[in-house]
C-alpha cells in the first residue's frame, strides 16, 4: 500500500509495530544460539542471562559426541535429500510436461485428479504403505524414503506445470517442424528455459526430506541409519530435558544447513514460496 | 479420432506415466487398502481378517479416540484463525513502504524453515516452567499485577498442565507462520495501486481500503492458505510427539488424531484400528475442505474468469 498519505507519526508507529513483531520472532532463535554456547549452570540462572560469562564452544563437539552417530546421521540425511531431489525433479518435470505441453483428450480432467491427491494426508495412507514396503523387504532400509520420489509429487507437478504453461509455443513448434520428437523438445528446449522453477522444486524437496520426521520414524529401525531429525529426537528423549546447552547446540547444527541453503538461494526461494499461493 | 490425436494421447500418457504409477501405488492402492483394513483385524504380521464394522463400533465408544478428536479440533480451531490473523497482519505491515522491509520479511520467514524436531526441542525449552523464556517474560508483568491487586498469579508450567499444554503447541505453530506471510505479501503486491489511489481520492481511510480493496483482492490467496493450513493442522503430529518425548502429554492433553493413529499402528500393532482412525481423519479433512470451498464460492473474488 502506498505510504504517501501517511503522516510521519503514523509511519513511526507502524515501523515500531514491525520492530516489536520482529523481535518476538527473533528472540527464540537468539535464545537457542545463546543457550547453545552457555556453560550448563548458566542455563539455569534466574532471571536468564542472554550473554554467557564465557562462550563455551565445546558444547558443539560435546553434543556431536553425545548424539553417537552424528556424522552418519548427517550423511544419511544428505544421501536421502540428494536422491529425493534427483527423483522428484526428473519425474515431476516429465509429468508436468505431459500436463502442459502435450494436448491430449482428458488431460485437464486427469490433472484435477492430481490436484485432489494433494489432499490425502500421509498418516491416512501410512499403514498400507508400511505393509507394502514390508512385503518388499524394505523396512529398515532407505528405499521407502527415496524410491517414491521417483514417482513425482503432485505439488511439484503443479508448480512446474504452471511454469511450463507460461513458456512461448513458437520455439517448440519450430523444433517440431525440424523433426524433433517430444522428448527432444522437453530436453533441449523446455528444461533449459525452466531452470529457476526446477531449482525451486529442488530446494523445496531438499528441505522436505531434511525436515521429514514421520517417514524416518516408521521406516528406519537401526540407530545408525537414522536421519539427523530422527537422531536429534532420539538424543532429546535420552536426555530427558536436562542438558539444554547440548540440545540447543545439536538443534542449531540440524537447522544450519537449511539456513545456509536459504541464504544462498534466497531470491529463488522467496519467489517460489510466493508463487505457490498466487497462481491458482 | 485422428492419427495425430491418438499419437498425442500416447505421448501425453508416456510423460505422465511416472506420476500415474505413483498415483496407483501411493494414493489409490493405500486408500483402498486403508478402507479394507479398517474393516479387518490386521497386525501386519499376519494377513487381515475381515470383521465388518467392529473397528468403527469400538471407535465410537473409545473415550481415548474422542479425546484425540477433541484435541485435534481444539488445536485447529485456534491455530488456524490465529495463524491467519498473525500472518495477514504481518504481511499488511510489510506491504507499507517502510525502511528495512527486506530484513523484516527474512526475520518472519526464518522460523518456518526449522525442521519440526528442532522446532519442538526449542519450544520445549522456551515453554519450560521455571527456566523458559516465555515464563521469564511473563513473570514481571504478572508480579506487577500481583503487587497491585494482591493476587497470586504465576505463569503456568505449559507442557505439564493439561489446560495449557495445547496452547504451548499453538504458540509453536504461530511462530512458524512465515511461509503464509510471504504468500500473502506476494498477493498484496499484486493488488493494483490505482485502486488505492482512486479510493483515496474518494476519501477512503486505511480500514475502508483494507476491507473493500485489500481483502477482496487477496481472497483467493486467503482461501489457498486456509485449505493448506486446514490439511496441515488436522495432521498435527511431530511437534507434540517430540515435545512429549514420544508420549501424549499430561492426561493425554497432547493426544491428537494422528498421534493415536500412530500409537495404534506402531505401538500396539492394531493396524486395522489405526486405519479406521485414518479414514475418519480423511473424511473430516474432506468435509471441512468442501465446506470451506462452498463458503469461498460466495466470498472469494477471482480476477477475470
Amino acid at each position: 500500500m502506498p505510504t504517501a498519505s501517511l503522516t510521519l507519526p503514523l509511519k513511526v508507529l507502524l515501523f515500531c509495530c514491525l520492530l516489536v513483531s520482529a523481535l518476538a520472532f527473533l528472540a527464540p532463535m537468539l535464545w537457542m544460539l545463546s543457550t547453545s554456547v552457555k556453560p550448563l549452570n548458566e542455563t539455569m540462572t534466574l532471571p536468564p542471562v542472554w550473554i554467557p560469562s564465557e562462550i563455551q564452544w565445546r558444547n558443539y563437539p560435546d553434543a556431536i559426541a553425545a548424539m553417537g552417530h552424528f556424522w552418519r546421521y548427517a550423511g544419511n540425511s544428505l544421501f536421502l535429500a540428494i536422491m529425493t531431489v534427483i527423483g522428484t525433479v526428473t519425474s515431476s518435470a516429465l509429468a508436468a510436461y505431459g500436463f502442459s505441453r502435450v494436448e491430449w483428450k482428458g488431460r485437464d480432467k486427469v490433472f484435477v485428479i492430481l490436484l485432489a491427491t494433494m489432499m490425502i494426508p500421509f498418516p491416512v495412507v501410512m499403514v498400507p504403505l508400511y505393509g507394502l514396503f514390508k512385503s518388499l523387504g524394505w523396512i529398515g532400509t532407505f528405499k521407502p524414503l527415496w524410491a517414491p520420489a521417483f514417482l513425482a509429487g503432485a505439488f511439484n507437478v503443479f508448480l512446474l506445470r504452471q511454469f511450463f504453461l507460461t513458456l512461448p509455443k513458437d520455439m517448440a513448434e519450430a523444433a517440431r517442424i525440424d523433426g524433433c520428437n517430444e522428448l527432444q523438445i522437453f530436453w533441449h528446449i523446455i528444461l533449459p528455459l525452466s531452470k529457476p522453477a526446477l531449482l525451486v522444486v529442488a530446494i523445496f524437496q531438499f528441505m522436505a526430506t531434511w525436515n521429514d520426521f514421520l517417514g524416518p520414524l516408521i521406516y528406519l529401525t537401526e540407530q545408525k541409519d537414522f536421519t539427523l531429525a530422527l537422531g536429534l529426537q532420539s538424543f532429546q528423549s535420552q536426555q530427558g530435558g536436562t542438558a539444554w546447552h547440548q540440545l540447543m547446540a545439536a538443534s542449531t547444527l540440524v537447522v544450519l544447513p537449511v539456513i545456509v541453503l536459504f541464504f544462498l538461494t534466497q531470491r529463488t526461494f522467496i519467489e517460489g514460496i510466493a508463487a505457490t499461493g498466487s497462481k491458482n | 479420432m485422428t492419427r495425430r490425436e491418438k499419437e498425442n494421447i500416447r505421448t501425453g500418457l508416456l510423460f505422465i506415466s511416472p506420476w500415474f504409477a505413483g498415483f496407483l501405488l501411493l494414493s489409490v492402492y493405500p486408500l483402498v487398502a486403508t478402507l479394507y483394513y479398517s474393516l479387518s483385524d490386521y497386525s501386519v504380521l499376519s494377513p487381515a481378517v475381515f470383521v465388518g464394522l467392529e473397528n468403527y463400533r469400538n471407535l465410537a465408544t473409545d473415550p481415548i479416540f474422542w479425546k484425540s478428536v477433541y484435541n485435534t479440533f481444539f488445536f485447529a480451531a485456534f491455530a488456524l484463525p490465529l495463524g491467519l490473523l498473525v500472518s495477514l497482519t504481518l504481511a499488511i505491515l510489510l506491504n507499507f513502504d517502510l525502511p528495512g522491509r527486506g530484513i523484516f520479511r527474512t526475520v518472519f520467514f526464518l522460523p518456518s524453515l526449522m525442521p519440526m524436531v528442532c522446532l519442538a526441542v526449542l519450544w520445549q525449552w522456551m515453554l519450560n516452567g521455571d527456566l523458559g523464556l516465555i515464563n521469564n517474560a511473563l513473570r514481571p508483568p504478572l508480579d506487577a499485577v500481583n503487587a497491585l491487586l494482591g493476587t497470586n498469579l504465576t505463569p503456568p508450567n505449559w507442557l505439564q498442565e493439561p489446560v495449557y499444554a495445547k496452547w504451548g503447541i499453538i504458540f509453536t505453530a504461530l511462530w512458524g507462520v512465515g511461509q503464509a506471510v510471504v504468500i500473502y505479501l506476494a498477493g498484496l503486491q499484486d493488488v493494483p495501486r490505482h485502486l488505492y489511489e482512486s479510493a483515496e481520492i474518494d476519501g477512503a481511510n486505511f480500514w475502508k481500503k483494507t476491507w473493500h480493496i485489500t481483502l477482496p483482492m487477496i481472497s483467493p490467496v486467503i482461501y489457498f492458505n486456509l485449505i493448506m493450513g486446514l490439511i496441515g493442522s488436522f495432521q498435527v503430529f511431530a511437534v507434540p510427539y517430540v515435545m512429549t518425548e514420544g508420549g501424549d502429554g499430561p492426561e493425554r492433553s497432547l493426544l491428537f488424531m494422528a498421534t493415536y493413529l500412530y500409537q495404534n499402528a506402531f505401538d500396539y500393532w492394531s493396524m486395522g484400528y489405526a486405519c479406521a482412525i485414518g479414514l475418519v481423519l480423511f473424511v473430516v479433512i474432506l468435509v471441512l475442505t468442501i465446506l470451506a470451498t462452498r463458503l469461498s464460492a460466495r466470498h472469494v473474488h477471482y480476477e477475470g474468469n
